[in-house]
């Protein structure tokens, strides 16, 4: 059976609902419906095209090695600012979307507590506690929204700059440079996070779905919310199945 | 790039050894006024229009001498007036060449995120290539004179070559040839400075100026056009010379060290995921 059937296969559609042409199915929950996704991507296209003409503008180094991409250094530098504003009012719409899931709480200041145990794997399943966004995303989240900020305010200066003066030019530039480095980090370590250190996660953000066993295994509260069952006596039940 | 047979001794944002550096035996050049025997007949900013086939340009009156407010992407020299009221009520004209100093220690060189947009020359001069410049204006950020100014229909960044065309070719630039009174003069560095030293003493001790002096401002290393100054303690008089001209840290401390160290932290990001993959594997879900 091809997508194009699957699609719009009876069971899927039911389920499909209003989330658009996402097909859930059975030990599936949807994860991010339609719209994030188109958001996402256009923030990551984006922000890629804008990472990439930054930093060949950044350093020396990266000069003659980025530049080409984007047909030389005028054009590189004329492209810059225009990637970076469709990646930032994107990321405004993404903001607006998620503003409520990525709301700091007191468990998010609890998992922090216990990160070193999160790196190592040290627990099969996450704590109780962790909804929709583990605080690990909500930190990410909150560096892009500061550093969309800073970017902002500091690169309408640099696009500017007779209007502002060379000091606010010069000061400006060095928060933009802050700014890309803290993106930088954080853009590897969220594209590790999502690809190869949490299998079963990147569909997440392509087909829209996840696994029930990943929702249980990555964010609990957030499974025992939408399916109204309880995640940790899932996970013993599916183990017991999967072990007799 | 028009250096005729000039060497170069530093390009903007290159990385690897510079090409010719040290094959040639070249002299530091350097443009002497002298402020005190200016007369303001700007046939330096005709010659400068003149020598680089530069469009003539609709002058602004602004009940001075001065030909307009400050110089363009296409008028590389201005001469700056300031009628100035000295202690015992009497007036004085100061005048002022204004152009691009060809620091040792260019601003705007530091600034350059483009690879070969700007060069200094073993000989001092600190030259624009057009071909190479990206439109960004970080020199304009980082040059303490306000000298380089943007063109926004090229996209690219302008100023005084102090005539690297000419120079190459063993000849002085366009400003000291028309010079009618001898208040620009042109030659190694270490004579220029010389003969403006002479010069000021001259004024301290013969003409009665108790604080004439030489700018030659050792905060950017020196630069390649001097100025005698009747009065060195009040450089801002002339025109807004900075007294102590520096390059913001930003392009300095921040460009040369904490650029290249933040970015090798910022990606070994990519390792430390790789073998954090290596040693602690997946989290799948479970079970």
């Amino acid at each position: 059976m091809n997508g194009a059937v699957e699609r719009f296969e009876e069971r899927a559609r039911r389920s499909v609902g209003a989330h658009w042409r996402t097909v859930v199915r059975e030990h599936e929950l949807l994860r991010h419906p339609v719209y994030t996704r188109v958001l996402h991507w256009t923030v990551a296209i984006f922000f890629i095209l804008a990472l990439l003409s930054g930093f060949a503008i950044y350093s020396p180094w990266l000069f003659h090695a980025l530049t080409p991409l984007f047909g030389g250094g005028p054009m590189t530098r004329m492209l810059h600012p225009w990637f970076s504003l469709v990646f930032v009012v994107a990321f405004a719409f993404q903001f607006l979307n998620w503003l409520a899931p990525m709301t700091w709480t007191s468990d998010d200041g609890r998992w922090l507590k216990s990160l070193k145990g999160y790196v190592t794997n040290r627990e099969a399943i996450e704590p109780e506690y962790v909804d929709f966004f583990n605080a690990g995303q909500k930190v990410y989240f909150w560096a892009i929204v500061a550093s969309a900020v800073a970017f902002l305010l500091t690169g309408i200066p640099m696009w500017f700059p007779r209007t502002f003066g060379r000091i606010t030019v010069a000061i400006a530039y060095v928060l933009h440079d802050i700014a890309a480095l803290v993106m930088l980090v954080g853009f590897i370590v969220h594209i590790y996070e999502a690809t190869a250190a949490q299998p079963g996660t990147f569909r997440a953000m392509t087909r829209g779905t996840v696994e029930r066993r990943w929702a249980w295994t990555h964010h609990p509260a957030w499974y025992r919310r939408v399916t109204g069952r309880d995640p940790r006596a899932d996970y013993e039940q599916a183990r017991q199945r999967a072990e007799g | 790039m028009p250096t005729g047979t000039l060497e170069i001794k530093a390009i903007s944002a290159h990385t690897g050894p510079i090409p010719g550096r040290g094959v040639q035996r070249e002299e530091e050049v350097c443009k002497y006024i002298d402020v005190t025997t200016c007369i303001g007949c700007k046939a330096c900013e005709v010659a400068c229009v003149e020598w680089n086939d530069m469009p003539f340009q609709q002058t602004t009156f602004d009940n001075t001498y001065q030909t307009m407010p400050a110089t363009q992407w296409n008028y590389w020299n201005l001469i700056r007036f300031n009628e100035q009221h000295r202690d015992d009520g009497s007036l004085m004209w100061l005048m002022r060449k204004d152009q691009c100093m060809h620091c040792e220690d260019p601003g705007c060189l530091r600034a350059c995120p483009a690879d070969g947009a700007i060069v200094q020359y073993t000989n001092g001069i600190v030259d624009f290539v057009q071909e190479n410049c990206i439109g960004c204006q970080y020199c304009v950020s980082g040059c303490p004179f306000d000298i380089p100014k943007f063109n926004s229909q090229t996209k690219k960044v302008y100023k005084c070559t102090l005539c690297s065309d000419r120079v190459g070719q063993g000849l002085e630039p366009a400003c000291i040839k028309a010079c009618p009174t001898g208040c620009l003069k042109f030659g190694t560095k270490t004579d220029m400075r010389a003969l403006a030293d002479a010069r000021a003493r001259q004024l301290r001790e013969q003409s009665g100026f108790a604080n004439a002096g030489v700018y030659d401002p050792q905060s950017i290393g020196g630069t390649h056009v001097i100025y005698v100054l009747h009065d060195a303690t009040k450089t801002e008089q002339y025109g807004g010379l900075p007294a102590n001209p520096v390059i913001p840290p930003t392009y300095t401390i921040w460009k040369t060290a904490a650029k290249p160290i933040g970015l090798l932290l910022a990606l070994l990001a990519a390792p430390v995921a790789f073998f954090h993959y290596v040693m602690e594997g997946p989290k799948e879900p479970q079970p």
